[in-house]
């Protein structure tokens, strides 16, 4: 069950029409390493890992939504008001001819997204390692993205989404942390 | 520069055809140093965490665009 609440979780200002970020935002829409893919795959793990750890993979996956929406919001914000030409330019004239203005979850290059990207393995410490890498994956990426744009509004929205990669990507070493030392059990008072 | 900035130099072959670039770097996030948060760790403001991304001064990255753009 989740309670929606009709407002971005950091505020996404794009400052220049500059139709061409639209198509790169889109790697960290429907990639392999994007927030549709981090999403699911928590979503989907947390429901054979030990019960320590479940409301961890919960959490960071409603959050990885949460970001969906921001990027959505930035793609949607830059080709709303583009003519065919201006798509063109930017690479998305394919994208045109199959759904006019309409989004889709596919990575940068145009391919679709696969539920291939995302892998659970049943055994804790591989699939909370896999998320580990899956975070640092992505934080590179919104790297890349900052480094693309000049646009300080549209940075300043990446830089916010690149610092909560860091953040998760703890979460899931204390996870791991949590696994390995079997914490409550060794506290003393 | 940061100092969660690293840097490197990529090997300059004889024959390279194009301008080399001088270095590269990479960034190391402070999650590289933490293995388990420890309590009671110093807060931003809320207007400065949210602005952040982190509560944390302690896990903040700072990044700047390689854009000229960028601040």
């Amino acid at each position: 069950m989740w309670i929606y609440e009709k407002k971005l979780q950091y505020p996404v200002r794009v400052g220049k029409c500059d139709v061409r970020m639209a198509r790169y935002l889109m790697e960290q829409y429907g990639g392999a390493d994007g927030e549709l893919a981090a999403a699911l795959r928590y979503m989907n793990q947390r429901y054979a890992i030990p019960d320590k750890v479940i409301g961890v993979l919960t959490d960071i996956s409603t959050e990885e939504f949460a970001h969906l929406e921001m990027i959505a919001t930035m793609i949607y914000k830059l080709t709303k008001d583009a003519t065919i030409d201006q798509l063109e330019a930017a690479g998305l004239g394919p994208n045109y001819a199959t759904r006019d203005h309409a989004l889709f979850y596919q990575n940068a290059a145009g391919v679709p997204w696969t539920a291939t990207y995302i892998q659970a393995k049943g055994d804790p410490l591989a699939d909370l390692y896999e998320d580990i890498a899956a975070e640092e994956k992505a934080r590179a990426t919104y790297q890349w993205l900052i480094d693309m744009t000049d646009d300080v509004d549209l940075q300043d929205s990446l830089k916010f989404l690149r610092e909560r990669e860091i953040v998760h990507a703890l979460r899931f070493k204390e996870s791991v942390q949590i696994l390995i030392e079997e914490r409550d059990k060794k506290r003393v008072f | 520069m940061n100092s969660q900035e690293r840097v490197w130099t990529p090997y300059r072959g004889p024959f390279d055809p194009c301008p080399p670039v001088p270095f590269k770097t990479y960034v190391v996030p402070p999650n590289q140093f933490i293995n388990f948060q420890p309590p009671n760790l110093p807060q931003f403001t809320l207007p400065e965490a949210l602005k952040a991304g982190t509560l944390w001064p302690a896990l903040f990255s700072p990044y700047e665009s390689k854009s000229k753009g960028g601040k």
